[in-house]
């Protein structure tokens, strides 16, 4: 084989595509078995897109230098500059791009509408643009390999001679021509977590697939790959704590905390929780919970707030008053009793509630404040959910160049090893989050890595 | 009613669909499903009926089984749609047909080619089946002209009593509560939606196929559905001929009623046949067992009555034209018997559904 491509989500799929239509011969070796397969991709929805004029995907238009301007706030600074700025010039193809390989896009959803001009949505989320994607790669001739794990590389001198995988308890070699690592972060090892985060990363819901272990990404460290980002680095929401410990995706997240308060397992209220606007007040309550002893927090509200939020897959936890709503959630009622007293008592009287702006609802007098929509809990029946973190992705991986090559600990590029997708992001996305940039860089780094990989072969 | 249990496990799966909603622009289901809190029997009955079955977001779901979240929802509506087409239908005994779709039809199909060819041969001889009859009046010489529309009449209006009070009873449960969703504006939306089958499209990947979306199973149904509209005319233009110009049947085969009536017999074939083809192919996983039955007894007699109409015309100046005429009206006879009773009552409370959903989204 001319190229092998480790993975199988956004990343290495639109790697092989770009390979294989390169000219190179192409297997994608993915770890998960085909029903699950995909990597995070799954699990996703839309991809931000910078252009000048409306098209098939978005809506207006979205200049480059404003998805800068974006990607440098969420990052404070902190991007590799040529490479962010190579991502938002490539971005600006990824539509018609992406339609060639037989994606459909969709109108974007009601409650998302505020993103209908910086992201396309795909037609189905995720699932369905990782099976056209596969479809697609099918039909051009890449052969897919499931339920391959790629443990290793042999090397001889920068240059990689063969990938060492895992197949049905074998471990074997498979010769090629170049390498793509395109398999995610390490989210799913929560030993490896642990190292970090220590016994709190028990406590963690990953919200992705189970098989990013980060087996890839520990063989490039192996090899000699230069590492990259904060290794306690996350994307970390609050999620249900009744969420599966892998793979409940988008349906576990909790978007009620700006409606009520949050409080912890003391009945004790941690931080604003009207702080700031939807995507960017719901980032931050994961690292929050994280840090908190037994990684519990509870989102409490009322009647009132009852549609006002998308709803979770699971029904909030009911009672008749905040004593009662405290033993349901096994809180002391006293503390949480007085919490929501103190809470009640300290609004600023005559606010007007508007939950899509930064209102004049807000606190006056506590230690931690609530700067918006706080709105007295008064109004039974009183609700609750119990929170944990749950992760996203992780923010580690390795160096690369403008051509997706990896680059090694003393600076040097690899000779045929590329990388694309989470695996590099950091690259670029080194923190904070913004929604839909993670899919355009795979596009885009999995398309350069595949030419790369494909020009190399050739030369 | 459903069992509490079926609709317990309805609002479960759709809780999952109405926090995750990445599926939306594949049909009108899941917008519907955003508007709703909780999932009720009303709910249940409505969404089922809103489902074309197009199976995209069981492909497009991260949550179907093995996933711990189990969700399948073409296979719950699936589910859902035979049994409102049952809840719904009366005398409840023949409502019973609705179970074994496949003996059913095929039994009744059966029995009506048998009485019809036997009131031939006692009625108008043996001979009748055996000669060869042309020009004008031919077909009557077989079966008389009062066998053949008594019956036809009374067959279809009993079948529209059924429908119309299965409809009004459809209805009135799917209202919850929010008043009246008949109006000119839902109604003209609703035909529009369903003339163009806007909801076979998978917001533009189409239905399923043996692999992935295809615009197949949306063109096969436009088929089906044409050809069935086409023998309807031709039928028409057949009564004006005779009755109203007075000429006799069988008519030339560039005739009108003739012209018409085999394009929409041979549209009826093939579409019914890529219908056939595409469920024979298609992954069962994402259905019903019992709506699968329904619909391959449905489409089989489509099949019987389409081809036996062609056979006669191809065969009508032979020996053979008796006996093919008696087949073709015992199971022209068969479809009207059982279309209360089988996958054609899918026109009627869908087309509520689409009522409904139109003004859902007029007024949302």
């Amino acid at each position: 084989m001319d190229v092998a491509v480790c993975g199988g989500g956004n990343a290495a799929l639109c790697a092989a595509i770009a390979a294989r239509r390169a000219g190179a011969s192409v297997v994608l070796l993915e770890r998960a078995p085909a029903y699950v397969r995909g990597g995070n991709t799954r699990h996703t929805r839309d991809i931000r897109l910078a252009h000048d004029e409306p098209n098939a995907a978005a809506t207006g238009s979205y200049a480059e230098e404003e998805l800068l301007d974006d990607l440098l706030r969420v990052t404070a600074g902190e991007t590799n500059r040529p490479l962010a700025e190579l991502t938002i010039r490539e971005s600006k193809s990824l539509a018609s791009w992406m339609s060639e390989q037989g994606v459909h896009w969709q109108k974007p959803l009601k409650g998302t509408l505020h993103l209908a001009r910086t992201n396309g949505f795909f037609l189905g989320g995720g699932k369905n643009l990782v099976n056209t994607y596969y479809d697609t790669v099918e039909r051009l001739g890449v052969r897919v390999v499931y339920e391959t794990s790629v443990v290793g590389f042999e090397l001889r001198e920068r240059a990689v001679q063969a990938v060492v995988y895992e197949r049905a308890g074998a471990v074997e070699r498979l010769r090629c021509g170049a390498v793509i690592v395109a398999a995610g972060g390490f989210e799913a090892d929560v030993d490896w977590l642990k190292e970090y985060w220590g016994d709190a990363a028990g406590q963690f819901r990953i919200r992705g697939t189970p098989y990013n272990t980060g087996l890839a990404l520990k063989a490039l460290y192996e090899a000699g790959a230069k590492r990259i980002g904060d290794p306690r680095g996350l994307h970390c929401i609050a999620v249900d704590a009744r969420a599966p410990k892998f793979d409940g995706g988008i349906v576990t997240r909790i978007d009620a905390i700006p409606f009520g308060i949050a409080v912890g397992a003391d009945g004790a209220r941690f931080y604003d929780e009207g702080e700031d606007l939807w995507p960017k007040r719901y980032a931050i309550w994961g690292k929050l919970i994280a840090e908190l002893p037994g990684q519990a927090a509870y989102a409490i509200f009322d009647r009132k707030s009852i549609g006002g939020f998308i709803p979770s897959v699971y029904r909030p936890l009911c009672a008749q008053s905040i004593e009662e709503l405290a033993l349901v959630l096994d809180l002391e009622p006293g503390a949480l009793v007085r919490t929501v007293t103190a809470f009640n008592d300290a609004i600023r009287p005559g606010g007007t509630f508007q939950p899509g702006s930064l209102d004049d609802c807000r606190t006056e007098g506590l230690a931690i404040p609530k700067s918006h929509w706080a709105r007295p809990i008064d109004t039974p029946p009183y609700y609750g959910y119990p929170l944990r973190p749950g992760v996203t992705f992780t923010y580690l991986g390795v160096e690369v160049d403008a051509g997706a090559r990896v680059i090694d600990a003393d600076g040097r590029g690899f000779d045929n090893v590329f990388a694309a997708g989470e695996c590099m992001a950091g690259n670029i996305l080194s923190r904070g989050y913004l929604a839909g940039f993670g899919l355009t860089i795979g596009t885009v780094f999995g398309r350069i890595a595949g030419e790369s990989a494909a020009a190399h072969v050739r030369a | 009613m459903f069992e509490p249990d079926f609709t317990a496990e309805a609002d479960r799966q759709l809780s999952v669909c109405n926090a995750c909603r990445y599926c939306e622009g594949f049909c009108a289901v899941f917008g519907a499903v955003e508007l709703r809190a909780a999932i009720g029997d009303g709910d249940v009955a409505y969404l089922a009926n809103l489902c074309h079955d197009c199976r995209m977001c069981f492909d497009a779901c991260m949550f179907t089984p093995p996933h711990e979240f189990a969700v399948n929802i073409p296979a719950l509506m699936a589910e859902a749609r035979v049994q409102t087409y049952e809840r719904y239908s009366r005398p409840r005994v023949l409502a019973g047909l609705f179970r074994t779709p496949g003996w059913a039809i095929g039994g009744v199909t059966l029995a009506c080619i048998v009485v019809v060819t036997l009131l031939v041969a006692f009625g108008m001889g043996t001979t009748a089946l055996e000669t060869v009859q042309v020009g004008p009046g031919a077909f009557y010489r077989v079966v008389p002209y009062l066998a053949m529309v008594v019956p036809a009449v009374v067959l279809g209006a009993f079948g529209i009593l059924v429908l119309v009070y299965g409809a009004r009873s459809y209805a009135n449960d799917i209202r919850s509560g929010d008043g009246r969703f008949v109006s000119l504006r839902s109604v003209s939306t609703a035909i529009r939606d369903a003339i163009t089958l806007v909801y076979l499209k998978g917001g533009g990947e189409g239905c399923y196929d043996v692999k992935r979306g295809s615009p197949w199973r949306r063109f096969f149904h436009m088929l089906v559905f044409w050809g069935v509209l086409a023998d309807f005319s031709a039928t028409i233009c057949a009564a004006i001929a005779q009755d109203l110009l007075g000429y006799l049947p069988p008519y030339p085969l560039w005739s009108i009623p003739v012209a018409l009536g085999t394009l929409g017999g041979v549209a009826i074939v093939v579409g019914a046949a890529g219908l056939i083809a595409l469920k024979v192919r298609s992954d069962a996983k994402p259905t019903s067992a019992r709506m699968i039955a329904m619909d391959y007894a449905f489409l089989a007699m489509l099949e019987t009555v389409a081809l036996t109409g062609l056979a006669l015309l191809a065969f009508r100046s032979t020996a053979a034209m008796g006996s093919l005429l008696a087949i073709h009206l015992g199971s022209l006879a068969a479809l009207f018997i059982t279309a209360p009773y089988g996958k054609f009552v899918h026109i009627v409370y869908r087309s509520i559904a689409l009522v409904k959903n139109a003004a859902e989204q007029n007024g949302a």
